[in-house]
């Protein structure tokens, strides 16, 4: 019995051994690397020990004007992608949720931003801004001189880019989360004689709330880590760099052009930081407003 | 808030006349029939409005990936392919090896979500159906690294890849995410499903832990596990950020995403480059197409609970 015991034991560590493995070397040990990182400036040439100096590199990197830039250019993409996409997601889950013929059509193609990879939506979203002929300079929308050119529009637009793409996102978990309602309470509503709009604000949005809630968050942290269009759209130290360069892609700059790891270190901590306070400010002000059905 | 209070007053008022109340029972249910019709045909105009402007930049890329140099240049812009050009698909994989960067994409995808599936359901058959000291700690670990999102350490990773010699091979590129936090959990949230009393009558019969696993854990929870590969799919195809890093220099690993980077943005290679987005994005419509439901049933677990 007790042989037959240990077994188990043995079995069960074996069976969440790779796992482990794979979170030990590539998640916890990276975690705490990355705080000795931090502690250590980057010696200029390779090969040369990096310097000890404890929390000023942090200090110094996070009261820099180039963060500052970097956090406004941050809360701008992030108040732009995620309202629009998750408001957008929901509006096209109610309608395509009702029993109509070809509404799982409809789901399809509202999904496939998901799909969508950010290379991708950056080669589309060249085309569409190209400033000599691109559908918005045809639509009456001044492009020029180019989105990497333009430091007074390029964030907003490529939060509009995030936008549409996490809209799909946004619909998957939507549908998901109307699919789980109670139908017999929005038909009640129905019958009541509500308006399609009062329904949706009064019955739908309410009881969404927590499938919201989870959007909202995802959509945030999301968001943070977003990283391809900038990169793919901007570039480089380009005349709108400060404008667009968001915490995520300042760290890729300082590993891949800067070779700056002390510098990267210390921004990971700040992203780390900032995202679990937006997260749980999140959880916070939302929950009191969720309504969880019983 | 909870639901409007129902004006129940208005179905239940009884009316005095027995053959007015049924005229207006009557009318009341026209005027119903009514509005659901013009309700559907609203709810039409808001679907095709909504699938127009999310379908828009799609067509664009299709359409333009189908336009040679000029047409692309033309003013104002083509919105139909009059005379398609497949010379930027035949460029895209003569002059510019797209087929490369597909089988690396291909070899990283099967790679990552195939490790994935197996790490998530034995992890996730473990700490269901087998007794271990330090389980509950143990799941809360797993839980944590869904808290530390992959940005943070990867300077960190990059460096250890470097130390490790990975750089620019598969094993840089893909063994950080063998094993994924949220892949364990939704495996473990499976697998509780399943009656205890399945597994008690399975012993009785002789089946050892492995064979239950294998002959009816498995099975039984197969809509989770292919939701759970769909998910691992979209995720490794579309990887960006640490596929730069890895491949930097290294064509021999680099994938469609950041093949798609390197054909240069100049008028002349726009189509062809287009015609690169079209190539990566085929493979997740069809996957789109076949498993709408499986993802949507995945996200209600995720999501609701």
């Amino acid at each position: 019995m007790r042989l037959a015991r240990i077994k188990e034991a043995g079995l069960g560590y074996l069976l969440i051994l790779p796992a482990m493995a794979i979170f030990g070397v590539f998640t916890f040990y990276p975690f705490v690397y990355n705080l000795n990182l931090a502690a250590h400036r980057t010696a200029p040439y390779p090969g040369l020990p990096s310097k000890f100096v404890g929390y000023h590199q942090f200090a110094s990197t996070v009261t820099s004007p180039a963060f500052f830039d970097s956090l406004k250019s941050t809360a701008i993409f992030v108040v732009i992608a995620v309202p629009i996409g998750i408001f957008a997601g929901l509006a096209l889950a109610v309608f395509a949720n009702q029993k109509l013929r070809g509404s799982s059509i409809f789901q399809v193609i509202f999904s496939s931003t998901a799909v969508t990879s950010v290379a991708v939506a950056s080669v589309i979203f060249i085309t569409i801004l190209n400033p000599s002929n691109g559908l918005m300079q045809w639509l009456g929308i001044n492009t020029a001189p180019g989105i990497s050119q333009s430091p007074s529009w390029a964030i907003e637009a490529i939060g509009g880019i995030q936008a549409w793409q996490f809209m799909g996102f946004a619909f998957l978990i939507m549908i998901a989360g109307l699919q789980s309602l109670p139908e017999e309470v929005i038909e009640a509503a129905r019958i009541d004689g509500a308006s399609t709009w009062r329904v949706f604000w009064r019955v739908i949005v309410p009881l969404m709330s927590p499938t919201i809630l989870f959007a909202v968050v995802i959509g945030t942290i999301t968001a943070l880590q977003s990283f391809g269009t900038i990169n793919f759209l901007i570039g480089y130290q380009q005349v709108a760099y400060t404008h667009t360069n968001v915490l995520i892609n300042y760290i890729y700059d300082e590993i891949y052009y800067n070779r700056q790891f002390g510098v990267a270190a210390c921004l990971a901590i700040a992203l780390f930081l900032i995202t679990l306070v937006v997260t749980v400010l999140q959880f916070r002000v939302l929950e009191r407003r969720v309504h969880y059905g019983n | 808030m909870g639901t409007e209070p129902t004006s129940a007053a208005a179905v239940t008022s009884v009316p005095t006349d027995p053959g007015r109340a049924a005229d207006q029972a009557l009318r009341a249910r026209r005027t119903k029939v009514r509005r659901r019709r013009v309700s559907t045909f609203w709810t039409y105009v808001a679907l095709i409005v909504g699938a127009v402007l999310v379908l828009f930049p799609l067509y664009v890329l299709v359409v333009d990936s189908l336009l040679s140099p000029s047409q692309l240049a033309a003013n104002p812009p083509k919105l139909l392919p009059t005379s398609p050009q497949w010379s930027n698909y035949t460029k895209l994989f003569h002059d510019y090896g797209f087929g490369r960067y597909i089988r690396n994409s291909v070899i990283q995808t099967a790679i990552i979500v195939s490790a994935q599936l197996v790490t998530s359901v034995l992890a996730g058959y473990a700490f269901v159906f087998l007794r271990f000291p330090l389980r509950r700690t143990l799941f809360v670990v797993v839980l944590a690294t869904v808290m530390i999102p992959f940005e943070v350490t990867v300077t960190a990773n990059f460096n250890i890849i470097r130390d490790l010699g990975w750089q620019g091979n598969f094993a840089g590129l893909t063994v950080p995410f063998l094993a994924t936090g949220i892949g364990i959990f939704l495996m473990r949230q499976a697998f509780l499903q399943i009656p205890k009393e399945l597994r008690e009558a399975a012993v009785i019969d002789g089946y050892g832990p492995m064979a239950f696993l294998w002959r009816i854990a498995i099975p039984l929870t197969r809509p989770v596990i292919a939701a759970l590969g769909v998910i691992s799919f979209l995720g490794a195809w579309n990887q960006y950020l640490w596929p730069s890093l890895i491949a930097d220099n290294a064509p021999g690993i680099a994938t469609i995403q950041i093949g798609l980077q390197r054909i240069t943005g100049s008028s002349d290679t726009a189509g062809i480059e287009l015609a690169g987005g079209v190539v990566a994005l085929l493979p997740l419509a069809i996957l789109l197409f076949f498993f709408r439901k499986t993802l949507i049933r995945s996200l209600t677990a995720g999501a609701v609970k």
